[in-house]
């Protein structure tokens, strides 16, 4: 008999979704903020610096309510979305925002550090041989940053895997539509009889984690030797 | 080529003010580290705005601050050769060539790239991948890789200062070369003034990020002998060699030479560094340097450090150094005979 059960291999299914998903929308505004912090002189860096990092050092529950202040039916945000019929909390949806937001400061950091390590005159060069800067940025920059963004897109991955606190508050523990691993876990432990079906999905969590940090350690590699 | 200059760009502590026009088409930025060389780069290239100013290269306006002519880099088709190559590590030698290649219209590129990777002798690095290059490799790649973008001006940034000795007089050749070859309006930079010398017709000498002087790099090259311990880098053009086993022998003019035989014999230009010129009033008899060349000398100069000894050696003209003591004990002066004497190995090939 599986030590795991359905409504198990669905969670499973849901983190992994929900990770890859966040993962893949954050990437894109995750580099243009990075370039932003790293390469230009925009006016408010500092601030904007802020605002990014601040998930980083608030507790995901902390991050999760403001969310839902700002993404719930009476927020702003959600007033709007509300309009064209789009609900975010307790939906799937909730669960991919809550693990971009909290994921996003590992992703901008991390592709900073590797746009600030980028030697300028490489830039200058391809621009002086008549790139333009989008041309310039997708066939140096990128390439020259890919193990940057590579670790980013890693962490941030493994931390959109293992997100619990500002999911649990936006997106609500709803088996089969909104409880990922993090949050199975938890209803199992708060369930009488549920710690080895928690200790199994832990194992599960320990193996996908790994697995993320392999895959990107080979990745690294493979892009170094190029 | 028509470039003309009037700019102005403050830093903190620095302000860069230049105003200039050239013609030539091998011209020079001469000038100590920290003059403002690279700033002025960079504005010609389109790499710093200027704070004022216009900037103009042949009909074309690259800057203009009062019409708000601002042209990007990549517009401006100012080439740069940086002082480290700066060769995309990502990319293979080929790559690295074509780059700006591929990136202007067909009917716009006029240089032929088989030609220019053969007188580039690049021709077995090409599927190389850049980190496995020598540093003489890599600036012949940088060179070809901002020739072959087909620019109207290309703007050496230092290119030599990272090479030691030996390696930098493999490298001017090339250079040399090219620049006779493909007839490429340049801008050489650099704080050395035998790179100046060999590379260049007319020099802009700067200081504290003005234009202190504007004039032929022979005369800079005569101003400045014995500065710092420079010489006077004397260019002769040697021909009809002929092999004498572990000598060379050449014709400059009339006059024989003896080189030492570190390559095939071929008639080119060659570099006597007036350093290693010495002057003896009477043919010494027995001396170890193969060359004692009778000469007259044709007129001496003062400089701030030296003096400075203009031979006629048959019709040809050397130019040589000796301090003022030795110009009263020799008693040189116009009109009077002398024999310079130098070694087979002091002559370097440069092209």
């Amino acid at each position: 008999m599986s030590p795991l059960s359905p409504e198990d291999l669905l969670a499973i299914r849901l983190s992994l979704q929900v990770a890859l998903t966040a993962t893949v929308l954050a990437l894109p505004v995750g580099f243009a903020v990075a370039y932003l912090l790293a390469l230009t002189n925009v006016r408010g860096k500092a601030v904007l610096e802020g605002i990014v990092n601040l998930p980083l050092v608030l507790p995901p529950v902390v991050t999760g309510y403001l969310l839902l202040l700002l993404l719930g039916r009476n927020g702003w945000l959600g007033h709007f979305l509300g309009l064209f019929d789009i609900r975010i909390i307790f939906t799937l949806r909730g669960a991919v925002i809550a693990s971009a937001v909290v994921g996003f400061p590992l992703l901008v950091r991390s592709i900073r550090i590797g746009l600030e390590g980028i030697d300028k005159q490489y830039i200058q060069a391809s621009r002086t041989l008549g790139a333009k800067w989008w041309d310039t940025l997708f066939t140096i920059t990128i390439p020259l940053c890919s193990r940057a963004i590579l670790a980013g897109t890693t962490l941030m991955f493994a931390r959109s895997l293992g997100e619990f606190g500002a999911t649990i508050v936006l997106a609500g523990n709803m088996p089969g539509v909104t409880q990922t691993i993090p949050l199975a876990i938890y209803q199992y432990t708060s369930t009488p009889g549920g710690d080895s079906m928690a200790l199994s999905l832990c194992l599960v969590s320990i193996v996908l984690s790994f697995a993320v940090l392999l895959i990107g350690e080979a990745a690294n590699r493979k892009l170094s030797r190029r | 080529m028509f470039l003309h200059v009037d700019v102005e760009k403050k830093f903190e502590g620095f302000q860069c003010r230049v105003d200039f026009s050239l013609q030539s088409e091998k011209c020079g930025v001469f000038g100590p580290s920290g003059s403002g060389k690279t700033t002025l780069m960079h504005m010609l290239a389109g790499l710093l705005q200027p704070d004022r100013g216009i900037i103009k290269l042949n009909d074309m306006t690259l800057f203009d601050r009062e019409a708000g002519i601002n042209l990007p880099a990549e517009a401006r088709r100012v080439g740069v050769v940086f002082q480290h190559a700066h060769l995309f590590p990502h990319m293979s030698v080929k790559k690295n060539l074509f780059y700006g290649l591929n990136r202007i219209p067909v009917q716009q590129r006029n240089i032929d790239p088989e030609h220019l990777i053969s007188v580039l002798q690049v021709e077995n690095l090409l599927n190389r991948s850049v980190a496995k290059l020598s540093g003489g490799e890599r600036q012949r790649v940088a060179l070809g890789r901002t020739i072959l973008a087909c620019p109207h001006l290309i703007l050496l940034d230092e290119p030599l200062s990272g090479l030691d000795g030996m390696l930098k007089y493999q490298i001017i050749p090339h250079l040399r070369r090219v620049f006779a070859e493909f007839s490429i309006p340049m801008l050489f930079i650099s704080h050395s003034l035998e790179e100046m010398r060999l590379m260049t017709e007319e020099v802009l000498v700067m200081n504290n990020g003005l234009i202190e002087n504007q004039m032929s790099t022979e005369e800079l090259a005569r101003t400045k002998l014995g500065c710092g311990g420079r010489g006077y880098t004397n260019i002769l053009r040697l021909e009809s060699p002929e092999d004498l086993g572990k000598l060379l022998s050449y014709r400059w003019g009339d006059v024989p030479l003896m080189l030492v035989k570190t390559e095939k014999p071929a008639a080119g230009e060659f570099a006597l560094n007036s350093r290693d010129i010495l002057l003896f009033k009477k043919h010494p008899e027995a001396t170890s340097a193969r060359n004692m060349l009778p000469c007259i000398v044709r007129k001496t100069y003062q400089t701030d450090w030296l003096v400075g000894v203009e031979l006629d050696c048959q019709g040809n003209t050397i130019i040589t150094e000796i301090v003022p003591q030795s110009l009263d004990e020799l008693d040189v002066r116009p009109g009077s005979e002398v024999v310079a004497v130098f070694k087979a190995s002091a002559i370097q090939r440069l092209y």
